[in-house]
């Protein structure tokens, strides 16, 4: 079976400096792989380019059967990405959030409703406007948005970052469901014993490249 | 139409429904454009008045004032609506949810049609108070199409220039620059067709609904253009 | 045009070491560039000789009719830079290859149009002066014209934004062409807005032999110039692409020593 991640030799720009300098990777379905590596390593900018946000400059890319190279659209709405930004819209309430990103990929009220109550946010919080919760809450959102959006590849950078320890042991619960519905998961994640644990693999990335340990 | 290009305009139509909601819910709740933009518009009027300072002039020119005032605060409103998608990278996570670009053109300009069709009914107001404006009854028909048709088209030349403008992450500075000489057609447009519904300067509506035809032509263009080319404009 | 494929210099760069800066000799003029400069010279030359000196006056303009020579050449030039803007833009957009040099042709185009209606609308505010008693008036020739200005000043700042080349290349190519669709709408409606225009003011019937001829020998000069112009500014900015890509691959040799 094709890998649902194959990135040869790719080298990725962001303005003019380069992010990704032959990075070279596989991931096949249903596996969680680690990405550690220390600050600027370019973990992020490989997620970017897996979500089809950052154009491939040399090198090959395939992500989910797609060809990032010649049209790196095709697989934006099959992967969900959850960034340093939340990409929530302040103003509206928790459950608005989850019902838009939800309703991008056609999600119906239900789904959205399991998806709340699986980050714990179907109490008080869910008609709570966004920009009144703490840094932690809004993660909590975001990552209820993305269960939402039923992707077929998870990209996660830092999810952990600004969760409690109930948050924490959610996310997990969150990961270990989408791998097990057939999902692959990418985190990059400086929490290497909690997703070490998670992880059926652990990879290096350090000066724009990718080495398997 | 081929099944597949109904299928794409379908979706294309449910991604700016959604879009526009989004757009017009955040300004419910945050009053934005109700708390500052319109009272920025009605200081532009009353400015207008000081610079001026006749009143015979200012019922003249009233028109060409009515839209100036529309058209700076259309600068304002482009940039509010481009704010709430970058502010916490929503505008990334739209191209990630991989929503039909024209579909959030649609959706955007939309919303931004709405909050101007606000603004535009509060200046003409202040336009009967501030410079005596008269609007014969017989031409409200001219008016409102005229109105209908400059606010579609400032509506999608906003849109797509603000995306432009945020695509290129924090260049806002470069809206006015790009967008001013785009509308002048819209300007000159709905000033005249406007002055031939209020009947200014013994102008009758005859003199207007060639304008009119301008202001529909010019919309339908940037309609059009926006629909196709706004991915290309906020993609990195 | 000498156009050295920019894959083989990069690869050469690519071998070479972070450390020593590639010098590269090859200059931004070829052997036809060189000629054409030249003849571009003698085309001013002549048109000095023909515009200034053996031109007769104009019977109401007297000597002012000589800003012409120089007016009216640079106006057709600018139309049809921009002109040359927009159908390479749109050749960049069409062909799959996506390739570069069209983006370059556009960007040169715009900017030496830029120039030429810099000099039109400079000139012709001189001619107007002592001839319609105003720098400026607000003739629908003269209003498209400026707002053409502002436009492709515009655009520039587009294309200056950064990004990647090919960033750049798509997104200022819709900008040309919506610039495209933005000309005739602002001409028609400013020509209905003021349909009392000046006329043409050269007219063919009353124009001399002599003074048609040094327009023409104008009119050959400044397309010459701007050819010379465009094939230079081209040559520059592949300059400026590939110096970005060797660049890149300095900083690919550094971003892999980190690890």
């Amino acid at each position: 079976m094709e890998p649902v991640v194959r990135l040869v030799d790719v080298v990725a720009v962001l303005g003019g400096f380069p992010a990704l300098a032959g990075a070279s990777l596989t991931v096949e379905r249903g596996e969680i792989v680690l990405l550690q590596g220390p600050n600027g390593a370019g973990k992020t900018s490989l997620l970017r380019l897996c979500a089809g946000l950052l154009p491939v400059e040399r090198g090959a890319a395939t992500v989910l059967g797609c060809d990032l190279v010649a049209d790196r659209t095709a697989v934006r709405n099959r992967v969900g990405l959850l960034g340093h930004a939340n990409g929530l819209y302040a103003e509206l309430t928790v459950h608005d959030n989850v019902r838009f990103w939800g309703a991008t990929v056609g999600a119906s009220e239900g789904e959205v409703t399991a998806a709340l109550a699986r980050m714990a946010l179907d109490g008080r919080l869910r008609d709570v406007a966004v920009g009144r919760l703490s840094a932690g809450q809004r993660r909590r959102t975001a990552l209820a948005c993305l269960v939402a959006r039923r992707a077929e590849l998870w990209l996660l950078d830092e999810p952990h970052a600004g969760l409690d320890a109930v948050g924490r042991d959610d996310l997990d619960g969150i990961l270990r469901a989408a791998a097990a519905a057939g999902a692959t998961v990418l985190v990059a994640s400086h929490e290497l014993e909690r997703v070490g644990r998670l992880a059926t693999r652990v990879v290096d990335v350090v000066g724009g490249q990718v080495r398997a340990r | 139409m081929s099944v597949k290009a109904r299928s794409a305009a379908a979706q294309a139509w449910r991604v700016a429904r959604l879009v526009a909601v989004k757009d017009l819910r955040v300004e419910w709740r945050s009053r934005v454009v109700l708390n500052q933009v319109l009272p920025f518009a009605a200081v532009v009027m009353v400015m207008f008045a000081f610079a001026l300072d006749n009143t015979d002039l200012l019922t003249r020119v009233a028109p060409g004032l009515v839209w100036m005032a529309t058209i700076f605060s259309l600068q304002v409103l482009v940039q509010r609506s481009f704010a709430i998608e970058t502010a916490d990278g929503a505008l990334d996570a739209l191209q990630v949810a991989g929503v039909r670009p024209g579909g959030v053109f649609l959706g955007k300009s939309l919303a931004l049609a709405a909050e101007l069709a606000v603004l535009e009914v509060v200046l003409l107001g202040a336009a009967i108070v501030l410079y005596r404006t008269d609007v014969p009854a017989g031409r409200l028909g001219l008016l409102a199409a005229t109105y209908l048709a400059a606010t579609c088209g400032l509506a999608f030349v906003g849109t797509l220039y603000g995306g432009l403008a945020a695509g290129a992450k924090g260049r806002e500075t470069l809206l006015p620059l790009l967008m001013l000489p785009v509308v002048a057609p819209v300007l000159i447009g709905a000033t005249r067709a406007t002055e031939a519904a209020f009947g200014t300067n013994d102008a009758t509506t005859g003199d207007g609904w060639p304008w009119l035809g301008l202001l529909a032509l010019f919309a339908a263009v940037f309609g059009t253009a926006g629909t196709l080319g706004f991915g290309s404009l906020i993609d990195e | 045009m000498n156009t050295t494929a920019p894959t083989a210099a990069t690869d050469n760069a690519s071998n070479a070491s972070a450390a020593a800066p590639v010098r590269d000799k090859r200059p931004t003029s070829t052997r036809f560039t060189q000629v054409l400069g030249v003849i571009v010279l003698a085309g001013f030359a002549w048109l000095v000789v023909f515009g200034l000196l053996l031109s007769p006056d104009d019977s109401e303009q007297r000597s002012l009719v000589r800003i012409m020579y120089v007016h009216v050449p640079s106006a057709w030039l600018a139309y049809l830079a921009f002109v040359v803007t927009g159908v390479a833009s749109a050749a960049y957009l069409w062909r799959r290859s996506r390739n570069l040099q069209w983006d370059r042709l556009a960007g040169a185009s715009a900017e030496v149009g830029i120039l030429f209606m810099a000099i039109t609308l400079v000139t012709g505010s001189l001619w107007g002066r002592p001839t319609w008693g105003t720098y400026w008036t607000w003739d629908s020739r003269l209003t498209t014209t400026a707002f053409l200005f502002v436009t492709y000043i515009g655009y520039l700042a587009v294309r200056g934004l950064g990004g990647s080349h090919h960033q750049r290349a798509r997104r200022s190519a819709v900008m040309a062409l919506l610039a495209v669709l933005e000309v005739p709408l602002v001409h028609f409606s400013v020509r209905w807005w003021r349909p009392l225009h000046q006329g043409q003011t050269v007219e063919a019937q009353k124009i001399d032999g002599l003074m048609l001829f040094s327009l023409f020998v104008g009119l050959v000069a400044f397309t010459l110039l701007y050819v010379w112009l465009v094939l230079h500014r081209m040559r520059v900015a592949l300059l400026d692409d590939e110096v970005d890509d060797r660049g890149l691959d300095a900083a690919l040799a550094a971003r892999r020593a980190e690890g």
